[in-house]
């Protein structure tokens, strides 16, 4: 598939992610949050989030045809390990109001003591990483028993998955780890990014999301540019072929399901970040269905696909789309028919159209690149799925 | 051993009516399932919306009425479900028709968040099955009496219909074999419109039953009930009838022994210090799926098919 | 061609699901409904109303906006620095959900609210906190009783009794009418109000002498729990959740002859409860609240007509005009906002944060003052009232006090 590697577009590329991220740490100093403007900074914030979920799942379904349905768990997973080791020491004992908190530990404050703010950027990172860490033990974990199993059956397994560690994380017994099932506050937020130069306070708190995002995806692209990405796609094409060719069908299951674990564990710890709570019963499996939808709006098997995907659903559903439910919308004032509810109608039947219609998604399997790229031939169109009578 | 009963029964009639819910939606799983191979994920929400139907049409219209008129609404449901939704993408990836079954539910979620404005809905009161009755000491509403009778006089029904008839012979034939029975003339559309005319139905039976005996619609109260009768399929089998009736018995079973374990064991141990166990009754149900498919990934009834698992 | 049957038949599907609700009158309010037109206004000042219009807490988040859509009719202007300023109620719905909270609470600060109303339910409260907190936007918290809304921080403030006072009052009602040796708490998981009130009612009842049990959202099936109350040997039966589920907790304990009173916090003040419990004589229910129907008669009249003024009101108000407590709480949300607003001089988020403190207004619900070190309404009475099973409606049995 891939041609020779050209160093030009790599390097445009590159150029234009950082064009990007400048444009977006402008914004965040000159939009202030009382600006009507400012939803674009929130929409930024949960799509970077919901951005890099969408990829990692891509990445399970997309590229390497496993279908899992236990997003939300790794993600609550990594929401929780982040919050649990970034809490204020100060505030711990009003956030487990109700239980005598075991982990006293707190990565940017215990680093701080000894390295100042630069201790409390490498906490974080710390944290972060270990939310991905853990997420991707219990990955490994429920990867050696459902693995085996194949398309819709590892799809219910994983759902069930999702729901036991959802139930476990809000059980009494383990409060003093969890905090049972109410909400970890008071963690390290996306607001408590700044950055002081001499006397201007810059502010980070959609950069960081952003930044966040941008790293860990591009991480996953140069996974799935290497040699286990095209393994992976060898599975997802035929996985008897790919054996017959010599590739070690579980060792690569589990890389790509440990691999995509550990990013929705970061995806979780991004959501705690951006919401400013974390709390189990946020982590439905409504939730893995939403992530789902981005994905195939965007296009299965394409990253840039997901990423606009994500983009276009948060921006469409929490900004966009607002006037479908308060009565405006476009100028037209139909407060009988634009109430409460409706916004998520009219999306539903768009994202079914989609489905139906537009199988391939906005992007099919192609990348953003691909389409700046002069071709011959064009992209062969979405086949039509009737050949039954 | 007489205290034993007394603590056990409440528990135990309680899970026999839900199991006896959940056993009328699982058909409607495992008949698809069986010939389509498709987890048709809206099939709760079907459920939900048929107790919307009940909800605004026992306000203007008498019950003899409404309630077969339900089942005649559910059914056109879910026949327009498969045309829409499922029949297009006959030939698409197993996987594409599975998140077309995933956007039909959201759908219909937020068309019921949209019409009742996100509120509760008081389900009305069917005469006589809400009424109370004393079973030996417990009392309970005639439901849940009831329940399991209808539930097991309408799945032998069914399995007559399906050993019994011509087009149960062809709904035989389309779940052994899609391809070739097509070749043998079996018109699969049809077969196929009437496993979903079966499926939604027995869904409308049980959202009648469900309601009267926990009387609350919320655009979410066919999730729930719908992944655990879908769990209840693969425990039985996916794909067998009986099956799917014997997994929805046990779940619902378990799953209120669960709610009450605390109390039941404090019962029998002195000076138990309770554990919460309560928390864990809805993920029993699914530790019990991943256990079935780990290690009998046929169910208990299913037949050995090498394309399943 | 198929491609348009199939079109076809969906928008049918569609049409068909939008038709069965036809007749349901709008849900959410107009925004600019009831703004006042005053005809020499300064121009218009937004207050932002934070509440549940859908999901669990819908019902009660309705009802509370009921009352401050009341208020607005009544003063729809406000005279700030000597010019009369345009009230304008703007509408967020937090759909009762942590994680949807903090962008409803940033769709109002981006309206450019000078203050915000709400919510009902704490939790939601809670989750959006550090939204207003960051864009400098004070909040008046109406219903919300968890200690943790206003702990804390300097930008909530809130005009109703907290939980540890209500927990401890009906811990003590308990204990004094019904001699309660034994109490069965019920709480939904997650959720910061019913964990709360449960978790200070034990604390005042003895832990040792309470069995304790939590449901996961999206329970229906309540039978277990009740049993579990039965078999506990249990004198009182006390389950602070929404009114959502305590419809069905009331229809499970009716069935099963529960057989002891049902104790419960000020959510369940709600015509939804007496309407569920109406007809079934073995249910004895006890609530604590905020007001008492007839406490104002002045009031109660001008709301009930204002109720019946408008189908739409009437519905959202659960179909009848009972008066709930937590629509007098709205109401009286709206004056403290406005005097905040007056004594501000100011539009300005930042002038009426600071003008906060110090406000005092004589409410329908009594005397509200804040605090110095929290902001919360300096509180000390609640009042009991008990379900007439008979007509469904509210008795009156006492004041109480800790």
């Amino acid at each position: 598939m891939q041609k020779k590697k050209n160093h030009g577009k790599t390097f445009a590329g590159l150029v234009a992610i950082v064009c990007f991220l400048a444009v977006v740490l402008v914004l965040d100093q000159i939009i202030q949050p009382t600006d009507s403007m400012a939803m674009l900074l929130k929409v930024l914030q949960k799509a970077s989030v919901y951005a890099l979920a969408a990829v990692s799942l891509n990445l399970l379904t997309g590229f390497t045809g496993l279908f899992s349905l236990g997003h939300a768990g790794f993600m609550l997973i990594g929401a929780y390990t982040y919050a649990i080791f970034t809490i204020e020491p100060l505030q711990r004992d009003v956030v487990y109001q109700y239980y005598d908190a075991a982990i006293r530990v707190s990565f940017p404050q215990m680093l701080a003591q000894h390295l100042g703010g630069l201790g409390t950027v490498l906490g974080v990172i710390l944290a972060i990483l270990l939310a991905g860490a853990v997420a991707a033990l219990l990955g490994w974990l429920i990867g050696l028993p459902v693995l085996r199993l194949k398309s819709d059956y590892l799809a219910i397994a994983t759902l069930g998955f999702a729901e036991v560690i959802r139930a476990v994380f809000q059980w009494g017994k383990l409060g003093p780890v969890t905090n049972g099932s109410n909400p970890l506050k008071s963690f390290v937020r996306i607001n408590s990014f700044k950055l002081t130069l001499g006397g201007t306070t810059l502010s980070l708190s959609t950069f960081v999301p952003v930044l966040l995002a941008v790293v860990c995806i591009a991480v996953i692209v140069l996974l799935i540019n290497s040699s286990y990405g095209r393994a992976f796609k060898a599975i997802r094409e035929n996985e008897i072929a790919a054996e017959a060719m010599g590739i070690n069908l579980a060792r690569h299951k589990m890389l790509a399901f440990c691999t995509s674990s550990f990013f929705a564990g970061v995806a979780g710890a991004g959501m705690a970040m951006v919401l400013g709570i974390a709390q189990a019963n946020n982590f439905k499996s409504a939730m893995t269905y939403e992530i789902l939808l981005m994905v195939v709006l965007g296009g299965i098997g394409s990253v840039t696909g997901s990423v606009i995907g994500a983009t276009l659903f948060i921006a469409a559903s929490e900004w966009w789309l607002r006037g479908l439910d308060s009565g405006t919308f476009l100028g037209i004032n139909a407060p009988d028919i634009f109430r409460n509810g409706f916004r998520l109608v009219v999306f539903s039947i768009v994202i079914m159209i989609v489905v139906l219609f537009f199988r391939r998604g906005i992007m099919g399997d192609k990348e953003l690149p691909d389409l700046f790229r002069r071709r011959k031939k064009t992209p062969s169109k979405a086949k039509g799925g009737q050949s039954h009578g | 051993m007489a205290k034993f009963f007394s603590v056990l029964l409440p528990y135990i009639l309680s899970g026999i009516s839900v199991g006896g819910q959940y056993a009328l939606i699982a058909i409607g799983y495992t008949m698809v399932y069986g010939i389509l191979r498709l987890i048709n994920f809206a099939h709760g929400d079907v459920f939900m919306v048929a107790g919307l139907f009940m909800v605004y049409m026992a306000g203007s219209m008498p019950l003899y009425i409404a309630a077969p008129l339900v089942i005649v609404l559910t059914v056109a449901l879910g026949f327009c479900i498969e045309k829409v939704a499922y029949k297009p993408l006959r030939t698409a990836p197993r996987m594409s028709v599975m998140i077309s079954a995933i956007g039909v539910s959201y759908l219909l979620q937020n068309l019921a968040l949209y019409i009742t404005g996100g509120l509760n809905k008081t389900y009305p009161d069917i005469p006589w099955i809400s009424d109370n009755v004393q079973v030996f000491g417990a009392t309970t509403k005639w439901v849940t009496i009831i329940t399991p009778f209808l539930t097991i006089a309408l799945v032998i029904a069914l399995v007559l219909l399906i050993n019994h008839t011509k087009v149960g012979m062809a709904m035989r034939a389309v779940a052994k074999d899609f391809e070739t029975s097509q070749l043998m003339g079996i018109k699969i559309n049809n077969v196929i419109s009437m496993t979903f005319v079966i499926g939604s139905a027995l869904a409308a039976v049980g959202s009648m039953l469900y309601f009267s005996n926990y009387p609350g619609v919320v655009p979410t109260s066919g999730a729930m009930p719908g992944l655990k009768a879908f769990v209840a399929a693969v425990f039985g089998g996916i794909g067998s009838i009986p099956g799917a009736v014997i997994g929805a018995f046990v779940i619902g079973i378990c799953e209120s022994l669960i709610k009450g374990l605390d109390t039941i064991i404090s019962a029998f141990v002195p000076g138990y210090a309770a554990l919460e166990l309560a928390t864990f009754s809805d993920a029993f149900t699914f530790a019990l799926l991943i256990i079935i498919l780990v290690f009998k990934p046929t169910g208990l009834f299913g037949e050995k098919a090498t394309d399943k698992v | 061609m198929k491609k348009m049957i199939a079109l076809l038949l969906a928008l049918v599907m569609v049409l068909g699901l939008a038709a069965c609700g036809g007749d349901e009158p709008a849900a959410s309010a107009d925004p600019n409904n009831n703004s006042g037109n005053n005809g020499d206004v300064a121009g218009t000042v937004k207050i932002g109303v934070f509440e549940p219009q859908s999901g669990d807490n819908g019902a009660g988040g309705k009802q509370e906006i009921l009352g401050m859509q009341y208020a607005n009719t009544l003063t729809p202007t406000v005279e700030i620095g000597g010019q009369t300023y345009a009230v304008e109620l703007t509408y967020a719905d937090n759909q009762s959900s942590n994680d949807k909270a903090p962008s409803a609470a940033q769709t109002l600060i981006s309206a450019g609210v000078s203050v915000v109303l709400g919510s009902y339910g704490s939790g939601v409260s809670i989750a959006a906190s550090d939204t207003f907190g960051d864009a400098g936007v004070p909040a008046i918290g109406v219903t919300c009783t968890n200690p943790q809304v206003t702990a804390g921080n300097s930008h909530y403030f809130r005009i109703c009794f907290l939980d540890p006072f209500q927990g401890t009052v009906l811990a003590n009602f308990a204990k004094d009418q019904f001699s309660a040796a034994k109490a069965y708490c019920l709480a939904k998981q997650g959720d910061d109000y019913s964990v709360g009130l449960c978790n200070y009612f034990m604390k005042a009842f003895g832990e040792a002498d309470c069995v304790y049990e939590t449901f996961p959202e999206g329970t229906s099936d309540y039978s277990s729990y009740v049993t579990n109350a039965k078999n506990q040997g249990c004198d009182v039966f006390f389950a602070p959740v929404s009114t959502e589920a305590a419809a069905l907790i009331i229809d499970q304990a009716a069935t099963q002859d529960l057989g002891m009173p049902m104790l419960a916090g000020d959510t369940w003040d709600s015509n939804v409860i007496t309407g569920a419990a109406q007809g079934k004589s073995n249910v004895d229910l006890y609530v604590t609240t905020f007001y008492q129907e007839g406490g104002n008669p002045e009031f109660d009249a001008g709301f009930k007509a204002f109720l019946n003024s408008d189908s739409t009101y009437l519905t959202n108000n659960g179909g009848n005009d009972m008066i709930a407590a937590v629509s007098v709480m709205g109401y009286d949300a709206y004056y403290v906002a406005l005097e905040a607003l007056k004594a501000a001089g100011s539009t300005d988020p930042a002038a009426v944060m600071a003008a906060l403190p110090g406000v005092t207004f004589d409410g329908v619900s009594g005397a509200i003052a804040f605090d110095a070190e929290n902001g919360d309404a300096v509180r000390d009475v609640a009042y009991v009232k008990h379900c007439v099973t008979e007509t469904g409606s509210w008795e009156f049995v006492a004041q109480q006090g800790v």
